[in-house]
C-alpha cells in the first residue's frame, strides 16, 4: 500500500474526491470544446489539459470563500473549483449572451465573474499580474484577511508586468501568491529561450520574496506550497512565487499546429505524467477512489458536460446593438 | 511572376531583404522555427539561420528597445508584434523612443526599424486581437505609416519600409492575408512610402480609403457604376505621412469625396484627410466631405462584426449622400 499523502496535508478522503471530479470536470470540459471547435460549433479553444493538477492542487488551498483570484487562459480547473459551472464555461465557449465571463465580447477562457472573486482578464498576458498585487495592496491598507491569486504562464514572466507588480508586492509586503504554470513552451518557443534563470522561481530572490518549485502534476504537493504562501500571506508575510512546473498537453490553441516545432516522443512521454491520470491511480493505491465511485464520478461529469453543451448551444447570441453598451458608465 | 498572397508577398519582401544585406534582422515571438502565428515568416529560419531569424522572450517592450539598440549599431531590424493589439506593450519603445531618437539626437542616429504587425477586423477574432490601432501610429512624428491592401503593393512597399532610413509600422490586414492572390514579380522592386494609389479611376466622386476599405471601395464604386456614378478609388497605401498631393489631385477632378476607415471614427486618419481637403481644395468642392467609420465603441464580439465594421452598402449609402447633395 501507498502512503496516504493527503491525510498527512489534513485532507479529507471527500475533498480528495472533489479535487479529482473538479479535475475530471476541467478535462472533459476542454475535451468537448474541442469537438466542438473542429465541428465548426465554436471558434476557438485554449487548453488547461495537463495543467488541471496545478490548478485545483492551489485552487483548494485557497480559501474559496474569500480570496480573489486572477487566473490565466488555461485556468478552467481554477475557476471551476471558484463556483463557475460547466455551463457558463460552455456558454463561454459558445461566445453566447449569457457567458458571465464577457458575453461573447472576449475570446473563450477570458475568465471573469465577479460574484466568484475572479477578476477578469484580457488577452494581452501578463496585465492581471499588477492588478493582482494592486488587490492585494487593497486587502493590505483595510485589514482584510483574504489573499490575492494569480497566474501565469513562463513564457509569461518576462514581461514587464510580471516584474513590476512582483517587485512592489515585495517591497510592500503584500498578500499574493504568484503562481506560474510552465508548461515549458510559450507557443512554439522552449522554456530554454525564454530564461536564462534555471527556474522561474529563482526570479524571487529579486523580489525579496520565496521562490518554489514544485511537480505541477502533483496536485497535493501544490496544494502543501500555496497553502504554506497563503498561511504566509495572511501572517502579514508577504508574497511569495511558486513555479508549478506541468506540461501543455494538446497544441497551443485551436489555431496552433504544434508538429511544426514540438516532438510528437516528447508529447507521449509527457502524458505519462498526465495529471488526471497520476492523481486518479494514486486516490486508487489509497483506496479512496473505487470502480464504483470512478463510474458514477465519470457518469455525472459528463451529464454535467452533456448539459452544459446543450444548454450552450441552444442560448441565444448578443444582438448586435449589445455591441453598443457598456463602453461608459452611464 | 508568381501569383502569390498577400502573405506570401509578405513572407517574399522579407526573404529578398535579408539576402540582398546582412544587416536586415527579422525577430519577434514565434517568427523563428514555427515560421510566425500566420504562418509571415515561414522558412526564414530555415534558410537565413538563428543569427538572422530568431524568437525572442515574450516580452514585446524589449523587442522594441532591442530594435532600437541594434539599429543604433547599424542594423536593419525587422521586429514582428504578434498582434497589433499587443503595441500598447511597446508603446514607449515606439512611440516614445524610437520615433523621437533622429531628432532628439539632431539627426546623429538613424533608427531604420520595421515593425510588422497584423490587425484588423472581419476574422472573427475579438477586441485585442481585431483593433485598428494605426490612428495612434499616425499621430506621432518620426513614424511612417504604411497600411498595403493588395500582394503586390505589401511586397514593393515592405521592401522600402525596411530600406528606409526611419522608423515605420507596417500594418497587415489578417483579413487580405490569404483573401486573393494575384502576379507578384519575382525578386527586388519597391512602391515609396507616402505615395498613394489610384486603385480605380473615375470622375463623380473620390472614395479615399486604406487596407481592407479598398476592397469595399471598389465593390462600392462597382454598384454605384451600375446606377451611372462614376467613382475613383484612392488607396492611400501610406496613412503617415499621407500624400496629400494625389488627395487633393483626385479630390479637383471629382469635386466630391468621402473617406473611410475601419477604424472607430473619433479623432481618427480620415478625420485628418478630410481636414487635409478642407485646407487645400475647399473651393473645388460641389459637397461636404463625408466619413464612413466604425461605431465610437469597442471592437465588437463576432455576431456584431459584420454590422459594426464598415462595408461596401455604408460607402455606397454615405457617396450617395454626397452625390446628390
Ligand atoms: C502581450 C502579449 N503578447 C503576445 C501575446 C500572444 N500570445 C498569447 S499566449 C502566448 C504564449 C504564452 O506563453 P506562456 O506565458 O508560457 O503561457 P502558456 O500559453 O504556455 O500557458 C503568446 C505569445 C499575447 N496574448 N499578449
Ligand atoms: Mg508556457
Amino acid at each position: 500500500m501507498v502512503e496516504n499523502r493527503h491525510q498527512a496535508l489534513g485532507l479529507s478522503d471527500e475533498t480528495v474526491l472533489e479535487m479529482y471530479e473538479t479535475m475530471l470536470l476541467a478535462r472533459r470540459l476542454d475535451e468537448r470544446m474541442w469537438l466542438l471547435n473542429r465541428s465548426g460549433k465554436v471558434p476557438f479553444v485554449i487548453s488547461g489539459q495537463g495543467q488541471e493538477g496545478a490548478q485545483i492542487g492551489a485552487a483548494f488551498a485557497l480559501n474559496r470563500e474569500k480570496d480573489y483570484i486572477l487566473p490565466y487562459y488555461r485556468d478552467m480547473g481554477v475557476v471551476l473549483a471558484f463556483g463557475m459551472t460547466a455551463k457558463e464555461l460552455m456558454l463561454s465557449a459558445f461566445a453566447k449572451a449569457e457567458d458571465p465571463n464577457s458575453g461573447g465580447k472576449q475570446m473563450p477562457s477570458h475568465f471573469g465573474q465577479k460574484k466568484n472573486r475572479i477578476v477578469t482578464g484580457s488577452s494581452p498576458v501578463t496585465t492581471q499580474v499588477p492588478h493582482a498585487v494592486g488587490i492585494a495592496l487593497a486587502a493590505k491598507m483595510e485589514k482584510k484577511d483574504f489573499v490575492s491569486f494569480v497566474t501565469f504562464g513562463e513564457g509569461s514572466s518576462n514581461q514587464g508586468d510580471f516584474h513590476e507588480g512582483a517587485n512592489f508586492a515585495g517591497v510592500h509586503k503584500l498578500p499574493v501568491i504568484f503562481m506560474c504554470e510552465n508548461n515549458k513552451y510559450a507557443i512554439s518557443v522552449p522554456v530554454t529561450k525564454q530564461l536564462a534563470c534555471e527556474r522561474v522561481s529563482d526570479r524571487a530572490i529579486g523580489y525579496g520574496m520565496p521562490g518554489i518549485t514544485v511537480d505541477g502534476n502533483d496536485p497535493l504537493e501544490v496544494y502543501r506550497v500555496v497553502k504554506e504562501a497563503h498561511d504566509r500571506a495572511i501572517r502579514g508575510e508577504g508574497p511569495t512565487l511558486i513555479e508549478a512546473v506541468t506540461y501543455r498537453l494538446t497544441a497551443h490553441s485551436s489555431d496552433d499546429d504544434d508538429r511544426a516545432y514540438r516532438d510528437q516522443e516528447e508529447v507521449m512521454t509527457a502524458k505519462e505524467q498526465d495529471p488526471l491520470y497520476t492523481f486518479g491511480s494514486y486516490l486508487k493505491e489509497v483506496a479512496v477512489l473505487t470502480d464504483e465511485i470512478e463510474k458514477s464520478l465519470n457518469d455525472k461529469v459528463m451529464k454535467l458536460v452533456n448539459e452544459a453543451t446543450d444548454y450552450a448551444e441552444n442560448a441565444p447570441y448578443a444582438k448586435p446593438e449589445d455591441a453598443l453598451k457598456y463602453v461608459y458608465k452611464e | 511572376m508568381a501569383q502569390m498572397t498577400m502573405i506570401q508577398a509578405i513572407n517574399d519582401a522579407m526573404r529578398v531583404e535579408l539576402k540582398r544585406d546582412e544587416k536586415v534582422l527579422v525577430f519577434g515571438e514565434d517568427v523563428g522555427v514555427n515560421g510566425g502565428v500566420f504562418r509571415a515568416t515561414e522558412n526564414l529560419h530555415a534558410e537565413f539561420g538563428e543569427d538572422r531569424v530568431f524568437d525572442t522572450p515574450l516580452a514585446e517592450s524589449g523587442i522594441g528597445g532591442l530594435a532600437i539598440g541594434l539599429a543604433v549599431q547599424g542594423f536593419r531590424p525587422v521586429p514582428e508584434i504578434q498582434f497589433f493589439g499587443f503595441v500598447f506593450e511597446v508603446m514607449d519603445s515606439i512611440a516614445g523612443q524610437m520615433a523621437r531618437y533622429h531628432f532628439r539626437t539632431g539627426g546623429s542616429f538613424e533608427m531604420p526599424i520595421t515593425i510588422r504587425s497584423p490587425f484588423g477586423g472581419g476574422v472573427h477574432t475579438p477586441e485585442m486581437h481585431a483593433d485598428s490601432l494605426e490612428g495612434l501610429m499616425a499621430q506621432t512624428p518620426g513614424l511612417k505609416v504604411v497600411i498595403p491592401s493588395t500582394p503586390y503593393d505589401a511586397k514593393g512597399l515592405l521592401i522600402s519600409a525596411i530600406r528606409d532610413n526611419n522608423p515605420v509600422v507596417f500594418l497587415e490586414h489578417m483579413k487580405l492575408y490569404r483573401s486573393f492572390r494575384e502576379e507578384v514579380p519575382e525578386g527586388e522592386y519597391t512602391i515609396p512610402l507616402g505615395k498613394a494609389d489610384v486603385k480605380r479611376e473615375g470622375k463623380d466622386i473620390s472614395i479615399i480609403a486604406y487596407g481592407a476599405m479598398v476592397h469595399e471601395a471598389l465593390k462600392a464604386a462597382d454598384e454605384l457604376e451600375k446606377e451611372g456614378y462614376s467613382a475613383e478609388v484612392v488607396d492611400l497605401r501610406t496613412v503617415s505621412p499621407l500624400d496629400i498631393e494625389t488627395i487633393i489631385a483626385s479630390v479637383e477632378k471629382t469635386n466630391r469625396a468621402i473617406v473611410v476607415q475601419e477604424a472607430q471614427k473619433q479623432a481618427g486618419v480620415a478625420a485628418n484627410v478630410v481636414a487635409e481637403i478642407n485646407d487645400r481644395a475647399i473651393l473645388s468642392l460641389e459637397a461636404p466631405v463625408l466619413r464612413v467609420a466604425a461605431a465610437d465603441t469597442v471592437f465588437p464580439f463576432s455576431q456584431a462584426e459584420s454590422v459594426w465594421l464598415p462595408n461596401y452598402k455604408d460607402i455606397i449609402e454615405t457617396a450617395k449622400k454626397v452625390l446628390t447633395f
